[in-house]
């Protein structure tokens, strides 16, 4: 029982890792951009919910209401403003920008919350859970979590799909030079794609703040996680993301469970695993071109 | 003043010139080929007049207004759509949505998705394939009908005919026509010199980045077209 107990933990923190690795390979897939700040707007996320509890005296899951849509405009104008002038001049140029914004963002943060740990307080709901029989209850917060994942990444593929909008993004990430020909503005869907990353980084930081505390320099650790679960599902497929992060949850768990300093040891492993088995992932969407 | 008037541009990939002070111009309704053997700067010319490569020197002039500066989506939303050399199908989209996707200017007119069909029934078969599942003739048919689905007044093909069956060629110019005859002015790259004179009001025959011959395909013989062509 104690086993099953692990395995659904796992799953269910599988869930917070494909938020952390949507918004990457989002921004990965459309412009080809590799974010090294990405941990750190996770982090800059948590700590505007933070913020805005502090203020208004919300509950961090309402805060949601506030932090997504301001996230949304921070990565729109980044783009916009910054990363668009990187575009067409290779993979080096975002990448040393972005190392450059993960520093800003982790001293900006600690000079405005110091460099203590914080946690979001989201009442009784943290300790909350489900009794499925004596031996197995299941949290709510991770229960939330892992919907959330489902929910957004639901929500992407319909939108992907559905929209003309999302076919555009498509036919930019194909092709960029022919999707401007088709009246498509790519530094618009550009500036988009990194304010809809930057919503689900918002998303994930929230919910990583109520489930552990956080610090300002806890970002690299993050972005880690996030590119492992990148690389376990495969790049450009938002299910094998979800996978992935599960994967990586299941293998942490487990690790734990066998050794508690094992915890990120039996992560990694699995990740290194993975990319000597299979470099592209284990759900790589394969498309002739 | 005409429909589209190019004038004394010079045109950079980087640092090599591809263009030497082109000129032309085209009338609205017209039907103008540009011919030319491989590296003349035929595709440039398309590009650079679909706002795709922005011109170091001189202007360009659409519908009277100044357009050398504007890149290639404002272009598609003026009403020039260029079907592109080597077709560049988006492989992530379907069939359907590689059409739809044509259509994102939203221009209207009288080019909707069903009388693509109606001009394509191969492609309503097959809407749900991936774009780049096709045989090279339909990829061909879905480039030229995405091209129509922005309802361009000014529609450039760049090598529609490149490595097509001769049968498959002449379905395809059959529908060229037609567009044209809708009155819809066409500019034509063809390498293809005997293809492009014939389906052509006017040419232009470019050498080496600039223009060697311009004039009716009626008003040239064949000696002059080669020297043209070819430099000699």
């Amino acid at each position: 029982m104690q086993w099953i107990n692990t395995l659904v933990q796992g799953i269910l923190l599988g869930g917070l890792y494909a938020l952390y690795g949507t918004g990457l390979s989002l921004i990965f897939g459309v412009m080809r951009i590799v974010n090294l700040a990405h941990g750190d707007f996770i982090m800059l996320g948590a700590f505007m919910s933070l913020l805005v509890t502090m203020i208004l005296g919300l509950p961090p899951l309402i805060s949601l209401l506030i932090v997504v849509p301001v996230m949304f405009l921070v990565g729109f104008f980044l783009q916009r403003g910054i990363l668009n002038t990187t575009i067409g001049k290779g993979l080096m140029p975002p990448l040393v920008i972005t190392f450059g914004l993960s520093v800003i963002v982790q001293n900006v943060l600690q000079l405005g919350f110091s460099a203590d740990s914080q946690g979001l307080d989201a009442g009784s709901l943290e300790t909350a859970s489900v009794t499925i029989n004596e031996q197995l209850s299941i949290g709510i917060m991770p229960l939330i979590t892992f919907l959330t994942a489902v929910g957004v990444l639901v929500a992407l593929q319909i939108f992907f799909n559905r929209t003309k909008m999302g076919q555009a993004f498509r036919a930019t990430s194909d092709d960029p030079a022919t999707a401007e020909l088709m009246g498509i503005n790519s530094r618009q869907i550009y500036a988009i794609a990194m304010g809809i990353a930057f919503a689900i980084v918002a998303i994930a930081g929230v919910l990583l703040g109520i489930r552990t505390n956080f610090a300002p320099t806890d970002g690299p650790a993050r972005l880690i996680f996030a590119f492992e679960a990148v690389i376990i599902g495969g790049l450009g497929s938002l299910w094998g993301t979800l996978a992935g992060g599960v994967i990586l949850g299941l293998s942490q768990s487990i690790g734990a469970a066998i050794n508690p300093a094992w915890f990120q040891l039996a992560g990694h492993v699995v990740t290194l695993v993975v990319l000597a088995v299979r470099p592209t992932g284990l759900f790589a969407r394969t498309r002739d071109s | 003043m005409s429909f589209l008037s190019v004038d004394n541009i010079n045109v950079f990939y980087n640092e090599f010139q591809a263009l030497f002070g082109v000129s032309m111009s085209v009338e609205k309704g017209e039907t103008v080929a540009i011919i030319g053997s491989n590296g003349a700067g035929k595709s440039t010319l398309m590009r650079t007049i679909a706002g795709g490569l922005i011109p170091t020197q001189g202007s360009i002039r659409y519908e009277g207004t100044d357009t050398a500066e504007k890149t290639a989506f404002e272009m598609n939303r003026l009403g020039i759509a260029l079907v592109p050399e080597g077709r560049k199908i988006f492989p992530s989209l379907s069939v359907e949505e590689n059409l739809k996707i044509g259509g994102y200017s939203g221009r209207t007119g009288q080019w909707t998705l069903e009388k693509i069909y109606e001009q394509f029934p191969i492609l309503k078969e097959r809407r749900s394939n991936g774009g780049t599942q096709l045989s090279g003739g339909q990829q061909q048919m879905v480039a030229i009908g995405r091209a129509l689905m922005s309802n361009p007044d000014l529609i450039l093909m760049d090598e529609v005919s490149l490595g097509l069956a001769p049968i498959i060629v002449n379905e395809i110019y059959t529908v060229v026509r037609q567009i044209a005859q809708t009155g819809t002015t066409v500019i034509l790259v063809e390498q293809d010199v005997n293809r492009g004179l014939r389906e052509a009001d006017r040419f232009y025959c470019l050498l080496e980045g600039k223009v060697s011959l311009a004039g009716k395909p009626t008003e040239v013989d064949q000696d002059q077209v080669s020297k043209a062509y070819f430099g000699l």
